[in-house]
């Protein structure tokens, strides 16, 4: 059934859906509720949540109780002669101080559940999470040999989001590359920015904590059972902000040893390319495809442009290199071209600025090596 | 009237040189109701986009916009003027007043007010857009980030300031001075009391939003770093000055809604407000703590944990107050002798939708399940039941209630309750749903959505077209009315009303109480 068929469906069969769908866990189609999530700050979060709403509920039906046996039994139409009382200290007395009473009742179990979420010692492995316009940054510290950082980009293609292509399971909540965790560890998060306030949330990992530029928050999460987990930028950071997803990739000791390894393998071979010297077809191969995946949104696969300008016979690209490594590296403020230096590695800005400069008939014939970068990034 | 006083002036001059509070006060009614199609109109705008997962009508950046320009418009042209309307029509008469203390201070607060809008909408057309950064403008995607039209931002929350801050000296001075002879105080009608709450509290707090933009503006063209963390300054600074405005913002916008409840609910009961003086406390209680929770809108922004439980317990303690307010009310109710024309109807959809809300906000109040609902849809739901069926439900309210004094004809029924029920019925398919999005972990202020979100976002975009066109109807039941309505000759319109408003002649003369009237002890207030 296509997507649009199966929601009319769903529309016309209504509540019983709704009811059936909300005992499942997790975030499911038409969820309800909050979610219990995979960690037990999580649980006490649902149970406080599931409290208040439970009292709540409870004097709701108390006060719209009497006020519809009003409605019903005290109308005029029923020929009722209205009384005149009012004022009654008893009564108003015993209105203060009862929710009084009821409000230290919930004060207790938040405040201690509080004083946990705030227990950010003891954790085992750091993650410092930046938010940038429109992605994350993670980077994982505290570890021996190589750090391990990368950027974690939306994977929706833009078919998707602009209805060309039919949409996917895990459509805007799905990555080029997910953090990743282990299971029954507490993992602390430092969050910060970029540019602009954003907030790293993922609600089945009950952690919402804002990423502010010049601050570092701390929060931790300690998932017990292993799976993926799915969230999104929760503070409103400009354009794109609907367009930053997050996933967590929670896996057991051992896989998380193994992807930690990998991670560092491929950082270590990254350091050693830095020092090496390419020819100009390798380059151009390893500059093609940083192109497709960090350029070619905004320039387009000709080099055409778009959102951004034309690199085919573009001025920067067929004009002095320290210009176009000065764009590629830092940016051109108050447009879309980001600063790529912080984004990319040495070797893959090599690369690409080499690439852009001969292709899309440019044929400047001139290369950069990693070598360059660097010392063009150190002034 | 003697030949010695003065009409209405003619023509257009009337309306721009007019010192007459009924005439400034219909004047703020129409500009705000103009404000609230407008505003209602960029909310059509974001609920056609939701309509369904995918981009299709805008794109993010304009969306941005039109969530921002909804915010604005509505709280800063729709609501806020509306209440002043009802104050400059209602203070006067509700006191035995001839006019307001400051006539002319209070046509130039009004006139103000449509140039500004003017400037704010017109951001829409500039390069770069108009401010897409959200009505709470968080810095620095409002500084460093933000479009050119940001600077026309600026001067337009400034002027909004110096015309909020004008009215509310006129209303203080006012009841201040100008109260009939034997009206005290504890005499004054609730509408009275919490309109002058109100006013105290933006004189206290508009400043402080006033220095926000201008430090903003500062930092945008002259170089400071307020806001900005590279240059020493501090980005959650901004937060907290705004939201030690913001919170008793949301204050300003509801209290007069509360004293517009409690006139029309004893007069429909036909049985006096239960508890006069606790109301007023309750008010003035309000107000009070409205000063020390601020930073719950920030419980994510990595407070220490002493500073969160502070603001944690004092926000709990607001459930007191309101649920004095609540429990008055509906014990106003209890054993009265109840119609249900349509100011009632409106007055109990507020009761039940209104107590909705404050059940919700008590739940946003407790921080570490906050940490889940903050910036959801769950906080969307929320301050629309507050603010929606609160001030916009309880001003509709007033307008059925108080339109047949004012025009001296009355509105039609049948269609004033056909409003009622459209609206009742939209407004909730729109905003319930959005508690259970929020739970289930849609963040606020996105374009576009997963797809597990799909159902509950169509519901709520039909909700708000149903919602949207009913106030069409509410347009013409009242331009109707005045147009050509049944004529009301009795000055008390309604059985049960109480009050100074209700001795004057029906439709009211242009001048009222130019001698003070005789306060009657027994039945001062309502």
């Amino acid at each position: 059934m296509s997507f649009e068929a199966k929601r009319l469906c769903k529309l016309a069969l209504g509540p019983v859906l709704i009811l059936m769908s909300a005992a499942v866990a997790g975030a499911e189609v038409n969820q309800v509720n909050m979610s219990q999530g995979a960690t037990d700050v999580g649980h006490d979060i649902y149970n406080l949540h599931m409290l208040i709403l439970g009292i709540c509920t409870v004097i709701g039906i108390g006060v719209f109780g009497v006020m519809f046996y009003s409605i019903i039994y005290h109308r005029k139409s029923k020929g009722v002669t209205p009384a005149t009382f009012h004022e009654s200290t008893k009564v108003e007395i015993a209105w203060t101080v009862v929710p009084f009473l009821i409000l230290i009742g919930m004060a207790v179990p938040a405040t201690s559940t509080l004083l946990d979420i705030y227990d950010n010692e003891d954790a085992e492995l750091d993650i410092m999470v930046t938010g940038y316009q429109w992605k994350w940054k993670y980077e994982y510290l505290n570890e021996n040999g190589e750090n391990v950082s990368f950027f974690s980009n939306l994977r929706t293609p833009q078919s998707e989001i602009y209805n060309t292509e039919n949409k996917g399971e895990h459509y805007l909540l799905e990555v080029d590359e997910p953090v990743v965790i282990p299971v029954d560890t507490k993992v602390r998060f430092l969050v910060t920015a970029n540019d602009v306030i954003h907030s790293w949330w993922v609600p089945e990992l009950a952690v919402k904590k804002d990423a502010i530029p010049g601050f570092i928050n701390e929060t931790w999460t300690r998932a017990t059972e292993t799976g993926i987990y799915r969230g999104q930028c929760a503070e409103l950071c400009g354009k794109d902000h609907g367009f930053m997803p997050i996933v967590v990739n929670v896996v057991s000791r051992d896989e998380y040893n193994d992807w930690l390894g990998a991670k560092q393998a491929e950082a270590a071979e990254i350091k050693a390319l830095m020092a090496q010297t390419f020819t100009m077809d390798e380059l151009m191969e390893r500059g093609e495809a940083v192109y497709q995946r960090a350029c070619l949104a905004c320039h387009g696969a000709k080099g055409e442009g778009g959102v951004g300008k034309a690199i085919a016979g573009s001025p920067i690209a067929t004009g002095e290199l320290g210009v176009h490594l000065d764009v590629g590296i830092n940016g051109v403020p108050g447009t879309s071209m980001q600063a790529f230096g912080g984004q990319m590695n040495d070797v893959d800005m090599a690369a690409v600025i080499t690439y852009q400069r001969n292709a899309f008939g440019n044929n400047m014939g001139d290369m950069v090596q990693p070598i360059d970068v660097f010392n063009y990034k150190k002034g | 009237m003697g030949d010695h006083h003065h009409g209405p002036a003619k023509g257009l001059s009337r309306w721009l040189f007019t010192t007459n509070h009924k005439d400034i006060g219909t004047m703020y009614l129409w500009f705000s109701f103009a404000m609230f199609i407008l505003g209602g109109f960029f909310a059509m705008v974001i609920r056609a986009e939701l309509f369904q997962p995918g981009m299709q009508l805008v794109e993010p950046a304009f969306f941005n916009q039109m969530t921002t320009l909804h915010g604005l418009v509505m709280v800063f042209g729709a609501i806020m003027p509306s209440f002043v309307g009802l104050a400059n029509w209602l203070i006067p008469m509700m006191i035995g007043a001839p006019d307001m203390a400051l006539p002319r201070m209070n046509n130039w607060s009004f006139w103000i007010l449509p140039p500004t809008f003017l400037l704010l909408a017109s951001t829409l057309f500039m390069e770069g857009g108009a401010p897409a950064f959200g009505w709470t403008f968080y810095a620095p995607l409002s500084t460093t980030y933000a479009p050119p039209s940001v600077t026309f931002f600026i001067f337009s929350v400034h002027v909004l300031g110096l015309s909020s801050i004008m009215g509310s000296i006129n209303i203080i001075a006012t009841v201040m001075n100008m109260r009939a002879p034997g009206m005290t105080y504890m005499k004054m009608p609730l509408f009275v009391w919490t309109w002058l709450i109100t006013a105290f509290l933006l004189v206290a707090v508009m400043p402080v939003l006033a220095g926000a933009v201008t430090m903003m503006l500062m930092d945008i063209h002259f170089g400071t770093s307020f806001f900005s963390a590279a240059g020493g300054g501090d980005p959650v600074l901004f937060q907290h000055v705004f939201w030690f405005f913001g919170h008793p913002e949301v204050y300003i916008i509801i209290l007069p809604a509360f004293g517009v409840v409690s006139q029309i609910i004893p007069a429909f009961s036909r049985k006096p407000l239960f508890g006069y003086d606790s109301m007023v406390y309750a008010t003035a209680s309000i107000a009070f703590l409205s000063f020390i929770v601020w930073a719950h809108h920030m419980y994510t922004v990595g407070m220490p944990v002493a500073g969160e439980l502070f603001f944690m317990y004092a926000t709990m303690l607001i459930a007191v107050p309101t649920g004095v307010k609540v429990f008055n009310w509906v014990t106003t109710m209890w054993r009265g002798a109840l119609t249900f024309e349509t100011p009632m109807l409106f007055c109990i959809g507020f009761l039940v939708l209104f107590t909705i809300g404050g059940f919700t906000g008590l739940m946003l109040s407790i921080a570490p399940a906050d940490f889940q609902y903050h910036d959801s849809y769950f906080v969307v739901a929320h301050f629309h039941y507050v603010m929606v069926a609160g001030a916009v439900f309880s001003m509709s309210a007033a307008v059925y209630y108080w339109l047949p004094k004012w025009c001296g004809k009355m509105y039609n029924e049948a269609m004033g309750k056909t409003h009622f029920w459209i609206s009742f019925i939209g407004f909730n398919l729109t905003f319930f749903p959005q508690h259970f999005v929020g739970l289930a972990g849609m963040p606020r202020r996105i374009p576009d959505y997963a797809l597990q979100f799909a159902d509950f976002n169509m519901m709520s975009s039909i909700g708000a077209f149903i919602y949207g066109a009913s106030q069409i109807l509410f347009l013409y039941n009242v331009i109707a009315t005045i147009v050509a309505g049944k004529p009301v000759s009795d000055d008390k319109v309604w059985e049960g009303a109480e009050g100074l408003e209700w001795t004057v002649p029906t439709p009211a003369p242009y001048h009222t109480f130019e001698t003070p009237p005789k306060v009657d002890p027994e039945h001062a207030h309502s």
